[in-house]
């Protein structure tokens, strides 16, 4: 079961080991292999996987081929619950009629069955992402970033190895994503995990990640330390996703 | 907000409107008319209308104009609706229960037309409204399920109550009115015991009758309350001697069908023609095998040999419209009492 | 909203509640002012006899709702959970089917299964077993009315359940939340908002239920107060009595939904943004199992029934029929009104739903504001209760004196029944208009489209889907619908369903069979127009 899962200081490394798999027309092949306790952007065009990607990690896919690893674990057969990740997706990630104590308690006990301990965690994660006393609150009643902080307080609390992020900053002005980076930042060097970020956005890879990925029909077209990849000159779409 | 949708709908809904309109109207044209108020089925394809309307208008140079409504009891409240405007010159279609409210309506004169040669059983004469068809409330049941059926209504309120029949309401239907007139007229005041009897028998009571007949066909019930006409039903168009009526050794209850001429009809002397033509052959013929009733007088041909198979009560019950209309209400009440009681 | 377009929406709702009002307003202005009645029981509104059809009138319906909603609720959930499955459209297309029927076309299917010469008695007696199910009486009612009424709950509760955000599902199954807790968390919440308006609905439409009730109650102590209205503007004809009836209907029927309305429903701001629905949840083998159960019993409950409507109808001289120009002509009239009266009925729900947000969109509506769209609210949902005779007597009088009545009756059986089905259609309309006002307003605002445009690329494609299953269930309503107009004469009107009752009542039961399996097939091609939108988007996402 998840809770089974050890997080190490180091996080847990994430490997696709010769993955395939067809939706529909679309054919995907990963394989790679992952640093442990880094922040790994996957960048790319729409439409080029990343998605699909972070569904094989998350276990919403079943790769018709091929292996998933996480923290050395292989999880291909896994249930998404029993895989050692968190989610954190660019909306929707707080069901908008429970409040905020229920959102992230449902984090630690998907039955709601919390002890005394528990409840103090909860406030605790609120209060490290900056929303202390917002336990009452409903998302409806926030604005967009404190939303993704209290989905980032879900995540803390569930304590995972490995956070798997689907543009969570897409939907918020400029200057507050500056602020959530630092946050995310911050959590990421609090427990050590392993954090894959989607993102569109080449000021995120710089500021943020220690490690890149550009996805590109389907395949891993490039897959390198952050400096490695910013320098990267050969492929003409990593180019031009820097150059913009 | 997407208004200008509204309206587009709106004009496409105001479209289908008119087209219905247009579609509904395209009929009436013709000098002489005279307008026939009747019950639907007796205007439907198979039923008499058509070929009455036929057969009438080749001696009157003129056009029948049948105008359907749901049934013999829609058809007063049709007339009571349109009083002294209605278009009516005849009506066609109530029965003797209903004669004493429509005469109370004021727009019924006396037919003043001879009719010695109506014969019906319990002689049913009256000035105002002229019997043109008749039948008796029966129980119809299956032979295939009820090998002893009751011989009398004392046998039908007393028999086995696992053996059931479906009953119409009184409240709601003329056949159900029967029954209940009928259960009156053998048991008189003792009428409420008969039916907390009966209640166990009554699988069901439905609104008309043909939800009641439904169910019987289907097979839900092996009686049903019909008339002693509807084995010949049977027995003509499906050539099938299974569905066929009790004798009650007590006697029937008589449905008389009648029509009258309204005080305000255009050509008096045109819809007086139809009546007198109403009780000879041309139109008679098309009773039996058409509303599947009995003539009132006497047919151009023999009827057709099932209706010599049908049952024919020895004793015929009929109240006065009169009598029907001071106590319906209470023994309506009666029955409710009766068979509402646990 | 621009405040034109806020104008706009407010005049549409002012138009259409006074198009209703006038509509029943005048209907029973005519009745109570019309000379030529009796008014002799007038006076008998507390009496016994009403009294004790008024509290079963309200018993049956109470029973009879909370069975259908409690019953379609496991069906809604195992359907929705269940996204991919062959013949999962199929299901929901046959929901549609028990609207337009005809009832006693439905209750003789009911009979064919559960009557005493039912396949249920016929195996029980095979097995030995004695004594057979009776089900006239109360037990008969229920079953009739949850055949009838749980399709309506459970698709109504589909499309609530449809609009949880996709996001949900991959965070449950990223939780690892278990089924009570999916329930309790995330299933329950969205239909907790939807179970008050759907109860609503349902217990009006038992509450006047009248056919049902006298076939399958056994007897006059199963009687509501329809029969009573009806029965007073028959045989007894009282109109005063019953227009009073009917009021009483109206108000202690409204008193019963304005308590359902104190159960304050969250307000549903998730917005589904089109992602593709991933029920992780729905592969577990104990959920499949539990799914495949309820979804067998719910097609064989809902299902059996139809197949014997379709059988017995299979047996009738089908091609005769379609060979009558009459059948033709009826279908043609059944499908105009029915085209006529959808039709209108989704252009008010839609005004009213105009209205209604137009209003709620202001920041401080005034009073009178919020009492324009609370009476909208109200009026569009218990148009329901007034009785159909009555609309039907009462217009029938009102135009007399304009002559030709023949003329006029497709016009009234278009506007009852576009009122009668205003209701349901309203349930579909309004959420779909909120959500897609959330969705699409201020980007439309904002890039300025308007006009024929807006409505062309934005509320067309956006609102397409609803606006299509609403007409077709409005279709199938209308359908069915026997045409109480007709009742007191509709020259040349014969639509389907008087044919079928016109057969029946004249020993034609084979020809009525035959009619009910067409017109049964006509109520499927609906729904398939209706439903052709459904599964378009998660085509590809589950295996």
């Amino acid at each position: 079961m998840s809770g089974d899962v050890k997080t190490g200081e180091n996080g847990a490394g994430i490997a696709l080991d010769g993955v395939r798999l067809r939706l529909g027309t679309q054919d995907f092949d990963f394989d790679m292999a992952l640093p442990a306790g880094k922040i790994i952007a996957v960048t790319g065009p729409s439409g080029s996987g990343k998605t699909t990607l972070l569904n094989l990690l998350a276990g919403f896919e079943t790769p018709d081929r091929g292996r998933v690893l996480l923290a050395g674990q292989d999880v291909t057969a896994l249930h998404p619950s029993e895989r050692p990740v968190s989610l954190v997706f660019q909306d929707n990630n707080l069901f908008s009629h429970l409040d905020l104590f229920t959102n992230i308690g449902l984090g630690i006990s998907p039955r709601f069955a919390l002890s005394s301990a528990d409840r103090d965690r909860i406030s605790a994660a609120l209060a490290r992402v900056g929303l202390a006393g917002f336990e009452k609150r409903l998302p409806p009643s926030l604005s967009g970033g404190e939303r993704q902080r209290a989905a980032f307080a879900r995540a803390l609390v569930r304590n995972r190895p490995v956070l798997l992020l689907d543009e969570p900053f897409a939907a918020l002005d400029p200057s507050l994503r500056q602020s959530m980076a630092a946050l995310l930042q911050a959590l990421h060097d609090d427990t050590g995990n392993t954090v894959l970020l989607v993102t569109h956005d080449p000021a995120e890879v710089r500021r943020l990640a220690d490690h890149a990925l550009f996805v590109s029909q389907g395949r891993i077209a490039l897959s390198a330390p952050v400096d490695a990849f910013l320098a990267h000159r050969n492929i003409p779409e990593v180019l031009d996703f820097l150059g913009s | 907000m997407p208004i200008q949708k509204t309206s587009t709908l709106f004009s496409l809904a105001a479209l289908a409107v008119g087209a219905l309109l247009a579609f509904s109207s395209a009929a009436n044209a013709a000098d002489k008319t005279l307008t026939i108020y009747t019950y639907e089925s007796f205007i439907a394809e198979w039923g008499p209308g058509p070929k009455v309307k036929e057969a009438f208008e080749k001696t009157c140079a003129c056009t029948v104009d049948f105008v359907g409504v749901a049934d013999g009891v829609a058809l007063l409240s049709r007339l009571k609706l349109e009083g002294e405007g209605s278009k009516a010159d005849l009506v066609l279609g109530l029965d003797t229960n209903l004669v004493s409210e429509a005469k109370d309506t004021g727009l019924f004169e006396d037919h003043g037309i001879d009719t010695t040669a109506v014969k019906v059983p319990g002689d049913f004469k009256d000035p105002v409204f002229i019997p043109y068809d008749y039948g008796h409330f029966a129980v119809v049941y299956d032979t295939q399920v009820l090998k002893a059926p009751p011989a009398s209504l004392k046998e039908l309120v007393e028999g086995d109550p696992s053996q059931k029949i479906v009953i119409e309401d009184p409240r709601t239907s003329t056949p159900g009115l029967g029954l209940l007139l009928w259960v009156r007229s053998v048991y008189g005041d003792k009428a409420p015991d008969a039916w907390a009897k009966l209640k166990n028998r009554v699988l069901t009571v439905t609104p008309g009758w043909s939800e009641a007949y439904g169910l019987f066909t289907k097979g839900e019930a092996p009686m049903v309350l019909s008339y002693t006409t509807s084995p010949a039903y049977h027995m003509v168009a499906e050539s099938t001697d299974r569905y066929q009526a009790a004798a009650f050794s007590e006697g029937h209850y008589i449905q008389i069908e009648v029509a009258g001429l309204l005080k305000n009809a255009k050509d008096k002397q045109l819809a007086r023609d139809f009546l007198s033509f109403m009780i000879g052959p041309g139109f008679q013929d098309t009773i039996p095998t058409n509303n599947w009733m009995m003539p009132v007088s006497a047919t151009s041909q023999p009827l057709p040999d099932a209706f010599g198979k049908l049952v024919v009560p020895q004793k015929t019950f009929l109240m006065s419209p009169e009598e029907v209309a001071r106590n319906r209400a209470a023994w309506i009440d009666e029955w409710l009492a009766a068979m509402s009681a646990n | 909203m621009t405040p034109a377009e806020r104008r706009r929406a407010l005049a549409g709702g002012v138009f259409s509640l006074a198009g209703i009002l006038l509509f029943v307003g005048l209907a029973v202005f005519a009745l109570l002012t019309f000379a030529g009645a009796s008014s002799s029981s007038m006076s008998a509104l507390a009496d016994p006899y009403t009294l004790r059809i008024l509290r079963f009138t309200l018993l049956q319906a109470l029973l009879s709702t909370l069975l259908s909603v409690a019953l379609a609720m496991p069906v809604a959930l195992a359907l929705a959970r269940q996204r991919r499955f062959f013949g999962r459209i199929w299901i929901i297309r046959l929901m549609a089917v028990p609207m337009g029927l005809p009832v006693l076309i439905g209750a003789l299917g009911l009979l064919a299964i559960w009557g005493r010469r039912g396949i249920v008695n016929d195996t029980l007696a095979w097995l030995g077993l004695q004594e057979p199910i009776h089900i006239y009486g109360l037990a008969g009612i229920l079953l009739a009315h949850v055949f009838f009424n749980l399709p309506l709950a459970c698709r109504l509760m589909l499309i609530g359940l449809e609009r949880i955000p996709a996001e949900y599902w991959l965070v449950s199954g990223n939780l690892g939340m278990p089924g009570l807790s999916v329930f309790r968390f995330i299933e329950w919440p969205a239909l907790r908002r939807l179970v008050p308006g759907i109860a609503g609905l349902i217990f009006m439409l038992c509450a006047t239920s009248f056919t049902l009730v006298l076939i399958l109650g056994g007897g006059p102590a199963a009687t509501t107060l329809e029969v009573a209205i009806y029965q007073s503007l028959r045989f007894d004809f009282a109109p005063q009595r019953a227009v009073s009836l009917a009021l009483m209907q109206i108000v202690v029927t409204a008193g019963i939904l304005g308590f359902l309305t104190l159960f304050p429903a969250p307000e549903d701001r998730g917005i589904a943004a089109g992602k593709p629905v991933r029920r992780l949840d729905g592969r577990k083998i104990a959920a499949r199992l539990w799914d495949v159960t309820v979804l067998s019993l719910a097609v064989l409950f809902l299902g059996l029934p139809l197949a014997a409507v379709a059988l017995a109808g299979a047996r009738a001289d089908l091609p005769k029929l379609l060979g009558e120009t009459i059948f033709w002509r009826a279908a043609l009239t059944s499908l105009s009104i029915a085209l006529g009266a959808g039709l209108l009925s989704v252009s008010l729900a839609m005004a009213i739903t105009q209205a209604r947000e137009a209003i709620a969109a202001k920041r401080n509506p005034a009073r009178i504001a919020r009492l324009f769209s609370a009476t909208l609210g109200g009026t569009s949902s218990l148009v329901l209760l007034v009785p159909p005779v009555v609309l039907a007597t009462g217009w029938f009088l009102l135009l007399l004196p304009g002559g030709d009545t023949s003329m006029l009756a497709p016009v009234l059986v278009l506007g009852i029944n576009t009122l009668m089905s205003l209701p349901f259609v309203i349930r579909i309309v309004a959420p779909a208009m909120a959500a897609h006002r959330i969705r699409t307003a201020r980007l439309s605002a904002s890039l300025g489209l308007a006009g024929w445009t807006r409505l062309r690329l934005i509320d067309w494609p956006g609102l397409k889907k609803p606006l299509l299953m609403a007409l077709s269930f409005a279709m199938a309503l209308s359908l069915g619908d026997l045409g109480a107009v007709a009742l007191f004469g509709a020259d040349g009107l014969t639509t389907l369903p008087w044919l079928l009752y016109s057969r029946l009542g004249s020993y034609r039961t084979t020809d009525a069979d035959g009619l009910a399996l067409l017109l049964g097939l006509i109520c499927l091609g609906l729904t398939i127009a209706g439903t052709a939108g459904l599964k378009i988007p998660e085509e590809r996402d589950e295996r």
